[in-house]
């Protein structure tokens, strides 16, 4: 290391979207994350926690809730008062069915995800049923005044209890009669400001729990209409709250940030006697937990300060293994950031536009760890807005600078940008093709001669760049076996002849870009791809796991190299395996080829294949010792791994010449300044 | 002639302490659930040692720290924990009713006796277990246990063993757990050797060991450790806090457990409250955080219901948490001083808090101040000495931090406390803040001077107040405050107290590093807009060859001023400032000087640091006599001739009284505490005691009283016990201290309805007059059946008392024989003097139960001549 002058980017400033619902898929691997922005994100626990599909969001559409019905279909429900099913293999909004209520506050599936209970602005909470090719509306419960914040279903699906402000009602759903009608604020003395119940539920003993703005769990005997416990969890309001399947734990969020656990105990030991106690608290969060998830060993929350946290429960947990740690997650586990390296430009992605930037430069050089002046100061050079509601899904500049594209739902946009001098202009390459639906990708070739487009189905769209500014629909590579998924990862070959894409299904194809032909697919493993790369003069195709495995695998021999069955065979790093952020950049060294350049969120990591792999007991993180030992003693302490943790976090690095890298970092006390103020809390010493 | 103050005189008889407390043997007797014999002959040996002699006597400040107080089962009484003794204060009055003296060391922990209520068990460091009806402050059981025992407790469950902290065998710093089967046996004195360890290093405080609802579990914490040991199952789970993680100090400090569910809380170094639940798993176990204190908390205690939970630390506020909400909390703050322990009474109505500086704060139910109980309040450090406050004869020095205290030696209570810095404490490590240093009282009390300094070594910030008496407000109102009045520390002040000169001669002299003294006088203040009509300013600056100003005291007469310069001693001429004579005795600083009085007031006594006293002649002006003594404390008499020296070596402290005129000293004790003695006084007394022997005659006008590095307050007594205790607090009542229920309040009223309307309706109420006037049935109704006698014993007893007798006395005459059957007993034995009326009802009646057989007593002769004169015709008339 050290040989590298370093940009260090600061400017880039992304603002993650706060999380507006969470739904855990019952019974399965999956977590759905809707954003404020609208954006629903799928995390895959399975695959290490990776964030595997993004369906952008829009700005008429907000998502209030997102509930799991039928195996895995995901469903949702926004103020736009439609219910939207998601395409998760073809990463795209469905058609949606209106609710007829106004906006729809909540959505919930029954048990056997058979059916969708919504509740509306105008106090009504209708059912629908979810049928083959979408969702039905079957019928209306009885309706009361007072929109209906939140919905539960009983587990037998028998009733369903309602809260709204001030009240909550039991609802029985064969005959669509309000059974139960519980005023929540009556215990409160004078209460002049009104109680909203901000989130229910109804267990399978007959016990209502209610949520509320005064910041109280409460425990509810609904047939009788009695309150049997209440906890007052916090000073501020409660807005959240998930139940374990179990039905002996409760999760609940709070608006001052933390997340409190409540467990059914015994009251007296080996006693039949039970009662629900606060137990944890976690304060995760800076400001609303909007959303919790109970899982079976984790308890899950989202909040407005964009972080989804998974508290793994301990005695939950059979050994201390890769789950059984604290999670966050707060930075997409994909690319904003596409660099053009001869131009030295940095194209920033934003929800709904583009920023280009020109790179600072310097002449002067220092020692290693110096901070070089500057001669001329980064430039902004152009903020391109995307034209419509819809939110961006991939953007890319190329190479050279000059071409530059974006893609929304429904359009695919590709300029042309003209540098002269210090003046900057775009023009709109006229007569792109139309492509439905949305790409998922850009990438521009090596080159910048041609222009690949992930698409739907496993497919690629391959144009050709014409000068001085146009482009040509060539071909459409297409799997021979057919897929069903979205590409989501491409890689082209820098001499032009190869091009890898990664399929929602993380299968990995080939193609030969010379004669437009499947080449082959890389030997299928489990999990999901975050990130690879064609090495430029060995044709070798780099790719990282979420799982933090890495491989290469050579494309004209059809077979993995020498050295990535070594690594298979030896393993990684026991610390490498447990890195919490998946790698999601492979770029290398033209000055060695033996050298890959990597990182995920925390680290930037130099892979030297030509040194020995280390063991467990080795110090994976030896940099530091590394520089004090003497010459000789240095050779016995050298692996593979050259990891540099100084950039946090690191959303992109790239080189951009033999000896010039350039990383773009979003320090988090950055963003969480352009956060809205958090509760106002009194803080002990202050 | 320092052979004389050598260690040549024979040792006086060890001393005897409060613990060889004498205890009648028919009191004894009394007690129930033990037979009599045993205590009597032992309470009458004890009685023959030593009658007469000087016993050091503690009189107050003893440490609460302990152990928890505890309530009587009805909530009247207090017990706690102080030094080597048992404190029963009453909550109502706020006095000491009782001291329960008997342990050799100090008491580490009391408890009731679950299976009596008017039973106390105490363990302390002397290696026993004590067992007392605390009530009548007798001494029932004591059983040796054999090592030292650090904490007790007791279960309801367990009926005969109780449980202890002892030191591991062979290991030092280990503590374990163990029970102890009481052994059940006739005499005083027991064995409690069969001992079973229940669980092995815990820590060796009190309040790091809990017994769980019902006595299931027991649970001990001890740094970042907490077991819970399951008696029926006996299982053993351990959980362990992470230390790394955190960043505060996450160490357990205390532990209780839930009294309904099965629930621990422990309060840890860092402020944080955890409730631990499910603790039967090893793995799903869990725990909920209460966080408020920001620094350790001391104590908690559950409310009887387990509903409110109530914790204390540092800060001095009383922490109440409802439900286990870490939202609904409330507050009692300033409660002074650091809190040490919460107990809660056992009707849930009062809350106790003792606090480190020896206070017990008695909290209502409802988390309001009730009352306090101060004792002598146990400051940091004591730099004010302790000085007599002429007008109250109260004991003044340090107390809260920028206080004074009036303690009041009588009563044993704090009598006020005044503020003399007027800053807010703020308790912060390392906060250097100002202290009050020196204290001085005009003769007649009207005029307080006190000298205040921040803690910095070097530049200190000095204040001189002087405090006029105002005798509307009752109390001390500012009137001078002086800044800097020297430019370094003050080391010592004194007034010139003249009764006789009035008001004119009243003159201030301070002393200081700065080299110089200075004398400082009332003025007319000329401001018309002065608060006050007179002030203090600086009159004379005095020095000497630019040596530091260690010491000033003033002549009888108050003609001279003596002023000790490093190694020399000046003194001056207090009209016109003259330095008249020097007096040196090298090598060595001087640490003391003093005037002689009244015969000797031609004397000057002065105490240098290595190791001489001596007496200066002021006519000759030459040394009258020298002694080798290391005296830290030169204390003289201000009604007597006599000076008190005390001395410090190797670990004992010794005392001297001597006259100045005379240079062999007229008493000496040697080795009179443990502890080092850091400060003296002598208290006039309110009239002249009576002083029997010639070697005590010094005693006569004044007491004197030491203070100690622990803070324990010590006097010198001629008196044996009995008489230091006031008659009237020994009169407890058993019934009184039943608790009153609605339903005893209900049959009592019947009771009363029924006895009024026999009355109404003319019957001869002779049976029921009979049997509340017969000891024995009473005896029978009150006394719990497992303790009583056989039944064939009683039986004979019983039936006697339902006979109706020819005697059938008036209300008068059952008087006047009461009285003369105790003239009759102070004939007899002069020892029993306090034993009151009622008792002796009693003791009549138990002598009557153990020798039913034997010879009737001289009394009851008498009482059987005087009914066989009796004429009972009149009783046919019925």
């Amino acid at each position: 290391m050290g040989e590298f002058q370093v940009h260090r980017v600061r400017f880039f400033g992304l603002v993650p979207a706060g999380v507006r619902c969470i739904a855990y898929q019952p019974r399965g691997t999956r977590l759905a994350l809707a954003r404020t922005d609208g954006t629903v994100e799928v995390y895959n626990f399975a695959a290490n926690y990776f964030q595997e599909k993004v369906i952008p969001g829009h700005e008429a559409r907000s998502v209030e809730s997102l509930c799991w019905a039928a195996g895995a279909r995901l469903f949702g429900a926004g103020l736009g008062g439609d219910i939207t099913e998601y395409d998760l293999a073809g990463l795209s909004v469905g058609r949606g069915v209106d609710g007829g209520g106004g906006p729809v506050w909540s959505m919930v599936a029954n048990g056997t995800g058979t059916q969708l209970a919504i509740g509306c602005e105008d106090g009504s909470v209708k059912i629908f049923q979810v049928v083959a090719e979408g969702i039905q509306f079957e019928r209306n419960l009885d309706r009361r005044k007072g929109r209906v914040l939140c919905l539960s279903w009983h587990p037998s699906d028998t009733h369903i209890v309602a809260g709204s402000i001030d009240f909550f009602r039991v609802i029985d759903v064969a005959s669509g009669q309000t059974v139960q009608r519980i005023m929540v604020n009556h215990h409160v003395e004078k209460a002049k400001r009104e109680c909203v119940v901000w989130a229910i539920a109804l267990l399978s003993s007959g016990t209502a729990v209610s949520a509320d703005s005064f910041g109280r769990v409460q425990f509810w005997d609904w047939q009788q209409g009695t309150l049997a416990e209440s906890c007052a969890v916090s000073t501020s309001a409660v807005l959240s709250l998930a139940v374990s399947e179990k039905e002996d734990s409760i999760v609940v969020g709070t608006s001052t940030g933390a997340t409190l656990q409540l467990q059914l105990l015994p009251v007296r030991l080996g006693g039949l006697e039970k009662q629900w106690v606060r137990t944890k608290v976690f304060q995760f969060h800076s400001h609303d937990v909007r959303a919790v998830a109970h899982s079976p060993t984790a308890l899950i929350s989202g909040g407005l300060d964009a972080q989804l946290v998974i508290r793994p429960l301990m005695e939950k947990m059979q050994k201390k293994n890769y789950d059984a740690v604290l999670r966050k997650f707060i930075f997409p586990h994909r690319r904003l950031v596409s660099c053009a390296r001869k131009a030295r430009l940095l194209l920033f992605q934003f929800s709904q536009y583009l920023e280009l930037w020109r790179l600072g430069s310097t002449e002067e050089t220092g020692k290693d760890g110096e901070v070089l002046p500057l001669c001329r100061m980064p430039e902004h050079l152009l903020q391109l807005k995307s034209k419509g509601p819809e939110h961006i899904y991939c953007s890319s500049v190329s190479p050279c600078g000059t071409w530059l594209g974006y893609s929304t739902a429904s359009r695919f946009q590709l300029y042309r940008v003209h540098c002269d001098g210090d003046g900057v202009s775009l023009s709109k390459v006229p007569k792109v093709p139309k492509l439905l639906p949305p790409a998922y990708q850009l990438q521009f070739s090596a080159g910048s001669d041609s222009l690949f487009v992930a698409s739907a189905r496993g497919s690629v769209h391959v144009f050709q760049l014409l000068e001085p500014g146009g482009c040509k629909h060539l071909h459409t590579l297409r799997p021979p076996s057919g897929c069903s998924e979205a590409v989501y990862l491409l890689a082209p070959s820098a001499d032009g002849r190869w091009l890898a894409a990664v399929s929602g299904d993380w299968a990995i194809h080939i193609y030969n870009l010379k004669c437009f032909k499947h080449h082959c697919v890389v030997p299928r493993y489990d999990c999901a791809v975050s990130a690879l790369a064609i090495h430029p003069t060995t044709n070798n195709l780099v790719i990282a796991y979420s799982d933090q495995q890495l491989s290469e695998f050579s494309i004209p021999e059809k077979q993995y190299t020498g050295w990535s069955r070594a690594v298979q065979s030896r393993g990684l790093h026991r610390l490498w395996l447990e890195r919490d952020s998946p790698i999601t950049h492979i770029t290398f060294n033209p000055k060695n080829a033996s050298h890959i350049l990597l990182h995920d969120t925390f680290l930037l990591c130099v892979l030297d294949k030509s040194l020995p792999l280390p063991d467990d007991g080795a110090i994976l993180m030896n940099q530091s010792t590394l520089k004090q030992l003497p010459e000789t003693a240095r050779k016995r302490q050298l692996h593979a791994f050259k990891i540099c943790k100084k950039f946090q976090p690191l959303l992109f690095m790239d080189l951009l010449d033999k000896n010039c890298l350039v990383v773009v970092e979003r320090p988090i006390m950055d963003f969480k300044t352009q956060l809205p103020q958090p509760v106002q809390q009194k803080k002990f010493g202050t | 002639m320092s052979r004389l103050w050598g260690r040549s005189p024979p040792a006086p008889p060890p001393c005897l302490r409060e613990g060889a407390r004498v205890q009648p043997a028919h009191r004894a007797r009394r007690r129930r659930g033990q037979s009599a014999p045993g205590g009597a002959a032992r309470g009458r040996r004890d009685k023959m040692v030593a009658p007469g002699a000087l016993r050091v006597v503690r009189c107050g400040g003893s440490g609460l720290r302990g152990a928890r107080a505890v309530f009587s089962a009805d909530s009247k009484y207090l017990l706690c924990a102080s030094g080597d003794f048992v404190k029963v204060l009453s909550v109502n009055t706020e006095e000491t009713l009782r001291l329960l003296c008997g342990h050799a060391d100090l008491v580490t922990g009391i408890q009731l006796n679950p299976h009596n209520h008017m039973q106390l068990y105490s363990s302390s460091l002397d290696g026993t277990i004590k067992l007392w009806d605390f009530m009548d402050g007798i001494p029932i059981k004591t059983f040796t246990v054999g090592h030292k025992l650090l904490a007790l407790y007791t279960l309801a469950s367990t009926e005969d063993s109780v449980f202890v902290v002892i030191p591991k065998k062979g290991e030092r710093d280990t503590f374990q757990l163990v029970s102890v089967k009481l052994t059940k046996g006739t005499g005083q004195d027991l064995e409690g050797k069969e001992l079973s360890v229940v669980l092995d290093g815990v820590g060796a405080s009190t309040k790091k060991i809990a017994f769980g609802r019902e006595g299931a579990y027991v649970v001990s914490v001890k740094n970042v450790d907490l077991q819970v040991y399951f008696f029926e199952k006996r299982l053993l789970n351990r959980f362990s806090l992470s230390t790394v993680k955190t960043k505060g100090d996450n160490r357990f400090s205390c532990v209780v457990c839930h009294p309904r569910e099965d629930c621990i809380a422990t309060g840890h170094a860092d402020g944080k409250i955890r409730l631990w639940r499910n603790f039967q798993h090893r793995k799903a176990y869990t725990y909920s955080t209460l966080h408020w204190h920001h620094d350790i908390v001391m104590d908690l205690a559950y409310s009887v219901e387990g509903t409110r939970l109530l914790s204390g630390g540092v800060e001095s506020v009383l922490v109440q948490w409802h439900n286990e909400s870490s939202c609904q909390k409330d507050f009692l703050p300033r409660l002074g001083s650091p809190i040490e322990y919460i107990s809660m009474s056992s009707d849930g109505v009062l809350c106790c808090t003792l606090h480190t500086d020896n206070r017990i704060t008695i909290i209502n139910s409802n988390l309001r101040f009730s009352r306090s109980i101060q004792g002598l309040i146990k400051s940091r450090d004591v730099k004010t000495g302790l000085v007599v406050d002429p007008r109250t004869k109260a004991l003044v020095l340090n107390g809260e931090p920028g206080h004074l205290q009036f303690y009041s030696l009588q009563s044993d209570q704090q009598l006020f406390s005044l503020d003399i810095v007027q800053r807010q404490y703020i308790h912060q490590a390392g906060l250097k803040q100002s202290d009050l240093v020196k204290v001085a009282f005009s003769a007649r009390g009207t005029w307080l001077a006190t000298v205040e300094e921040s803690e910095e070594v070097t530049d200190p910030e000095l204040q001189l107040k002087l405090w006029f008496y105002s005798e509307e407000t009752q109390s001390f109102a500012l009137n001078t405050r002086i800044n800097t009045p020297h430019d370094n520390h003050i080391t010592d002040m004194c007034f010139r107290d003249m009764d006789e000169l009035g008001d004119d001669s009243l003159i201030l002299v301070t002393t200081g590093r700065d080299c110089v003294f200075k004398v400082w006088v009332i003025v007319e203040d000329s401001d018309p807009e002065a608060h006050h009509n007179v002030s203090w300013s600086c009159d004379f600056i005095g020095s000497y060859h630019n040596y530091q100003a260690t010491n000033c005291c003033f002549s009888e007469d108050g003609s001279l001023l003596a002023v000790s310069f490093e190694e020399t001693v000046t003194v001056w001429d207090s009209l016109t400032w003259d330095l008249k004579c020097t007096f040196c005795h090298p090598p060595g600083n001087i640490r003391n000087i003093c005037f002689g009085r009244l015969t000797c007031s031609k004397y000057l006594i002065g105490a240098t640091d290595y190791g001489f006293l001596c007496c200066w002649n002021l006519l000759t002006c030459a040394l009258e006599w020298s002694a080798h003594l290391n005296v830290v404390i030169l204390q003289p008499d201000p009604l007597s001739e006599h000076i008190a020296a005390v001395s410090w070596l190797s670990k004992e402290s010794s005392l001297f009284v001597f006259k100045p005129s005379e240079p062999r000293p007229i008493y000496i004790q040697r080795n009179i505490c443990k502890e080092k003695i850091l400060l003296a006084a002598f208290v006039p007394r309110d009239e002249p005691e009576t002083i029997s022997s010639e070697k005590y005659l010094w005693l006569r006008n004044s007491q004197l009283f030491f203070l100690t590095d622990t803070q324990e307050l010590m006097t010198l007594s001629t008196k044996s016990l009995e008489e230091r205790l006031t008659p009237s607090s020994k009169q407890l009542a058993v019934e009184e201290s039943l608790p009153v229920t609605p339903f005893s309040v209900l049959l009592g009223k019947h009771r009363r309805q029924q006895a009024q309307e026999d009355i109404d309706l003319g019957k001869p109420v002779v049976h029921n007059k009979q049997e509340q006037a017969s000891p024995a049935v009473k005896e029978l109704l009150h006394t719990p059946a497992h303790v009583l006698p056989s039944a064939s014993f009683l039986c004979t007893i019983f039936i006697n008392s339902l006979l109706i007798s020819k005697e059938n006395k008036s209300a008068e005459e059952v008087a006047d024989e009461v009285v003369e059957m105790e003239s009759e007993k102070a004939d007899g034995e002069s020892d029993e003097e306090d034993v009151t009326a009622m008792e002796q009802e009693d003791t009549s009646h138990v002598e009557l139960l153990g020798e039913i057989t034997c010879k009737l007593s001289k009394s009851q002769e008498k009482e059987l001549r005087k009914i066989r004169k009796m004429d009972y015709s009149w009783i046919s008339a019925f």
